[in-house]
C-alpha cells in the first residue's frame, strides 16, 4: 500500500492541473464567501441571518474546482493510457484506487482548510461591518465557539466528501467530461428540483437524500430543529453517496479492462 | 460551407454517445417536469369547499386582481365626473417591527378616486383617476395601464367621449392638467362610474428561517373621503366587487354619505395578477435546467474529442480555413439542441399543464405570443448555451475543466441565485451579469411597478427583461466563439 500510495502521490503532485486546483479551491472559497458576506446586510436583531452559513458560502462554488482535481485525478490516466502502465506496475486495483483516493482527499482536504480558515478570517473582516454586530446578536466569528467549528471543521469535510464523491463517479465513467457532469447534474439537480415543487413531504425527502443539500446542513448554526437533516446526519448522507460511488468506481474498475 | 456543415453533421450524427445524450437531455426536461408538476399541489379551504376562487380575467384575457370597494351609478353616454379626494388614510393589521398591532397607516399602493367601468362584473373594462398612498396622483386603466400625475393633486376628473377616457388632475379645482387619455375598446354606452377605495396588503419580507427570504402580506384598509362630488344628487349604489364570503370584517368596503361628504373604504387591488398562487407556463419547463447539464457535455465533447483522437488534423486539412470550421460546429450543434429541447418542450409543456390541473393548480393563463416566447426562448437558450460551452470547449481543448467552466457560469450562478443563502441584491447581480441571466426568457409573468410583489429571482422575477436576459447569454457566447476562433487560427492544432 505504501508502494501505491507513494505513486499515486507523484502521479498527481506532478501534473500541471493540480496546483491551479487546489488554488482555485482555497481562492474561490474565500472570494465567494467574502462577496456574499459583503453584500448582505443586518440591519436590527431580527435579521435572521446565519452569519456562519453565509461565510462559508463558497463551499458552494469551489465543489467545482474539487471535481475537476477528483475527476482530472482518474480520467487523465484513461485519456494518456497511462492506466495500463499504472496496473501493469499495481495489480491490485482496489490498492491503487484506494491510494488515489487517500492521496486526493489529504489534498483537497489541506486546500478546503486553507479555504474556510480564509473565509471566517475574512467573516471577521467583513461582517461586523455590515451590522453583525453583538448588538444585533451575532459575536464576532471565532473558532472557539462549538457551532462556529463545527460548521468550519464539517465545510472542509464537505470539500473533501465531495471529491471523493466525484473520484468514484468518474472511476466508473472513465470519460471525464461525462463524470464532471454526472458529478454536477447529482449535485445541482436537487436543489433546483426542491425549488420546484410545493409537497413539503417531498421537500424534505430531497433534502434529505441529496448529497449537496444534506452535506450542507453541517453549516447551519441557527433554527437546528427546524433543518430537514441534522448537521452530522447531513454529513453522513453524502458520506454514504461518497462510500457508494467509490464502492461502485471500484467494482467496475476490477471487472473491466482497463 | 455545405461541406463543412456536412461533415460536422456526420461527424455528430455518427458518435452513438452524443446522440444519446441529446436524447437523454430531452428525457430528462420532461420527466424532471412531470415530477415538478406531480408534485405541485393547490387546494383552498374556505366556506365554499375546497375549489379555489376563479381568478378574474381582464379584457385581454389575462388574470387580474379586481378587489375593491365601489359606490357607483349609471353614466349613459358620454359624461364627466369631478371630485376633491379631502383625505386617504388607512388601517394596516401587524406591520413591523413587532408583528402585534393593528395600527393606523396607508401603504404606498393604497388607492382611491374615481372610476369609469363597464359593469361591476369582475376583470370588465375600467379606467381610473386616483390617489395613492405613495405614488401621487395616477391614471390607471385596465389593470396593467399606469400613468403617473403629479404628487400633489386631490382634484380629480375622468371624462368620457365614446370610447376614450380622458383624466385629469387639479391641485385647486381651478388649473387643470390632463394626465393622459386612454381608449377601453367596446366600451358599451351605458356604464358604471363612481367612487372606489382599494388598499393591497402591506408586504413585510423577512429572512427564511433556512435561507432565503419570504414575503408576507398583510391586510390593509384604505378609507377616503370625497367631497364637491359632481355626482352628487344622484341615488348611489354600494358593491364590494369581489369580496369573499367569511373573510375578516377589516377587509370589507363600505360607503357613508354624510352631507357632503362621502367616504368609502375598502381593501384588495385592481391591477394584474402576479405570479402568487399560480402556475406560470414556466414551472413546466424546470427539467431545462438539468437538460441543460447534459447538453453542455455533449457540447464539450463536440470538440474536444476531435483534439484527443488527433481528428482536428484531419479536420483542418480538410478544411484549412479554422473560423470556418468552428462556426459550422456551432451551426450544427445549436440546431440539434434547439430541435431536441423544442420537441421536448412541446411534449412538457401540455402534459404538465394537465397533471398541474389535475392537482388542483390554477395555470396562469398567457397569451399565445408569451407562450411561444417561453418555448421557443428555452430551446434557443439550450442551443445558445451549447454554443457558450462548444467555444468554452475550444479554448481549453480538455473536456473536464471546459464542462466545469460551463456549467459554473451558465447554471451554478441560476441555482446559488434561487436556492441558497444568498442575499436579494447578489442573486440579482449574479443574473444580470453571468449567462445564467439567460434563463429570464423563461419569465411569463412580468414585474409590474404598479403592484407591490415580492419581485426576487427566489419567486421566479429575473432582474432583466426576457430578452435583455437572453442578449447577455448570446453576447457571451458571440465573445467566445470569437475568442475560439481567434485562438484556433493561432495554436498548432
Amino acid at each position: 500500500m505504501k508502494l501505491e500510495l507513494h505513486a499515486e502521490w507523484t502521479k498527481l503532485r506532478t501534473l500541471a492541473g493540480t496546483c491551479w486546483a487546489l488554488a482555485a479551491i482555497a481562492v474561490l472559497t474565500v472570494a465567494f464567501g467574502a462577496a456574499a458576506g459583503a453584500a448582505t446586510t443586518c440591519a436590527s436583531a431580527r435579521c435572521n441571518h446565519d452569519a456562519v452559513k453565509l461565510a462559508l458560502t463558497g463551499v458552494q462554488v469551489s465543489q467545482a474546482a474539487v471535481a475537476v482535481l477528483a475527476v482530472l485525478a482518474i480520467t487523465g490516466e484513461y485519456g494518456t493510457g497511462m492506466i495500463r502502465a499504472t496496473f501493469t506496475a499495481m495489480p491490485r486495483r482496489s490498492a491503487v484506487l484506494a491510494a488515489k483516493a487517500a492521496v486526493l482527499a489529504g489534498l483537497t482536504l489541506v486546500a478546503a482548510v486553507v479555504g474556510v480558515l480564509g473565509s471566517v478570517l475574512a467573516a471577521r473582516l467583513i461582517l461586523p461591518g455590515r451590522g453583525f454586530t453583538p448588538e444585533h446578536g451575532y459575536p464576532l466569528l471565532s473558532l472557539a465557539d462549538g457551532p462556529v467549528l463545527r460548521a468550519a471543521a464539517g465545510s472542509a469535510l464537505y470539500l473533501t466528501l465531495i471529491a471523493l464523491l466525484c473520484l468514484g463517479v468518474a472511476t466508473a465513467v472513465r470519460d471525464s467530461a461525462a463524470a464532471v457532469g454526472v458529478v454536477l447534474g447529482l449535485l445541482y439537480l436537487f436543489p433546483i428540483l426542491i425549488r420546484a415543487i410545493s409537497d413539503p413531504g417531498w421537500q424534505r425527502l430531497l433534502v434529505r437524500i441529496s448529497p449537496m443539500n444534506a452535506g450542507l446542513a453541517i453549516q447551519a448554526t441557527t433554527n437546528l430543529d427546524l433543518q430537514p437533516i441534522g448537521p452530522w446526519a447531513g454529513l453522513g448522507v453524502l458520506t454514504a453517496w461518497a462510500v457508494a460511488a467509490l464502492a461502485c468506481g471500484g467494482l467496475l474498475l476490477r471487472l473491466r479492462d482497463a | 460551407m455545405t461541406g463543412l456543415l456536412r461533415a460536422e453533421w456526420t461527424k455528430f450524427r455518427t458518435v452513438r454517445g452524443w446522440v444519446l445524450g441529446m436524447v437523454l437531455a430531452a428525457l430528462i426536461i420532461v420527466l424532471l417536469g412531470v415530477f415538478t408538476a406531480a408534485n405541485n399541489y393547490s387546494s383552498c379551504e374556505g366556506p365554499d369547499g375546497d375549489d379555489c376562487p376563479a381568478v378574474p380575467l381582464g379584457p385581454d384575457g389575462s388574470a387580474v386582481n379586481d378587489r375593491f370597494s365601489f359606490a357607483h351609478q349609471v353614466l349613459d353616454g358620454d359624461g364627466e365626473v369631478t371630485v376633491r379626494v379631502a383625505s386617504l388614510t388607512g388601517t394596516i393589521t401587524y406591520p413591523p417591527p413587532d408583528h402585534d398591532k393593528i395600527v393606523p397607516g396607508v401603504v404606498p399602493w393604497a388607492k382611491a378616486g374615481i372610476m369609469i367601468k363597464e359593469s361591476v362584473r369582475q376583470g370588465s373594462a375600467y379606467a381610473a383617476m386616483m390617489v395613492t398612498g405613495g405614488h401621487g396622483t395616477r391614471l390607471q386603466h385596465n389593470f396593467d395601464g399606469d400613468a403617473a400625475g403629479s404628487p400633489g393633486a386631490s382634484w380629480l376628473r375622468l371624462t368620457r367621449a365614446g370610447d376614450t377616457i380622458t383624466g385629469a388632475e387639479s391641485a385647486d379645482g381651478v388649473r387643470w392638467t390632463t394626465v393622459g387619455t386612454v381608449r377601453l375598446a367596446g366600451l358599451p354606452p351605458i356604464v358604471r362610474v363612481g367612487l372606489f377605495a382599494a388598499s393591497p396588503c402591506d408586504l413585510t419580507v423577512t429572512q427564511g428561517d433556512l435561507g432565503g427570504t419570504i414575503g408576507k402580506c398583510r391586510l390593509a384598509r384604505a378609507v377616503a373621503a370625497f367631497d364637491h362630488v359632481s355626482l352628487a344628487g344622484n341615488p348611489w349604489t354600494h358593491d364590494d366587487v369581489g369580496a369573499m364570503r367569511g373573510a375578516p370584517a377589516l377587509s370589507q368596503g363600505a360607503f357613508r354619505e354624510s352631507g357632503d361628504t362621502f367616504t368609502v373604504s375598502g381593501s384588495g387591488d385592481i391591477g394584474p395578477y402576479g405570479l402568487e398562487g399560480g402556475q406560470p407556463v414556466e414551472r413546466t419547463l424546470s427539467g431545462a435546467y438539468t437538460g441543460l447539464i447534459v447538453v453542455i457535455v455533449v457540447a464539450v465533447m463536440f470538440i474536444t474529442a476531435e483534439y484527443r483522437r488527433g481528428m482536428i488534423r484531419t479536420t483542418l486539412l480538410a478544411s484549412p480555413r479554422r473560423g470556418r470550421v468552428l462556426v459550422a460546429k456551432a451551426l450544427v450543434l445549436g440546431a440539434v439542441t434547439f430541435v431536441t429541447a423544442l420537441i421536448a418542450a412541446l411534449v412538457a409543456v401540455p402534459l404538465c399543464r394537465r397533471i398541474l390541473r389535475g392537482n388542483g393548480n390554477y395555470l396562469l393563463p398567457v397569451s399565445t405570443a408569451t407562450e411561444l416566447r417561453v418555448v421557443l426562448g428555452t430551446a434557443a437558450l439550450l442551443a445558445v448555451a451549447a454554443v457558450l460551452a462548444l467555444a468554452v470547449g475550444a479554448l481549453f481543448r480538455r473536456s473536464a475543466a471546459a464542462v466545469i467552466t460551463a456549467i459554473t457560469v451558465i447554471v451554478l450562478p441560476h441555482v446559488l441565485a434561487t436556492a441558497s443563502v444568498l442575499p436579494v441584491e447578489l442573486s440579482q447581480w449574479l443574473l444580470r451579469l453571468t449567462p445564467a441571466a439567460g434563463f429570464a426568457i423563461q419569465q411569463s409573468v412580468p414585474e409590474y411597478p404598479q403592484v407591490t410583489g415580492h419581485y426576487v429571482p427566489q419567486m421566479g422575477y429575473y432582474p432583466l427583461p426576457p430578452w435583455g436576459g437572453f442578449g447577455v447569454l448570446c453576447g457571451y457566447a458571440a465573445l467566445a466563439l470569437g475568442l475560439a476562433v481567434v485562438q484556433l487560427r493561432r495554436r498548432d492544432a
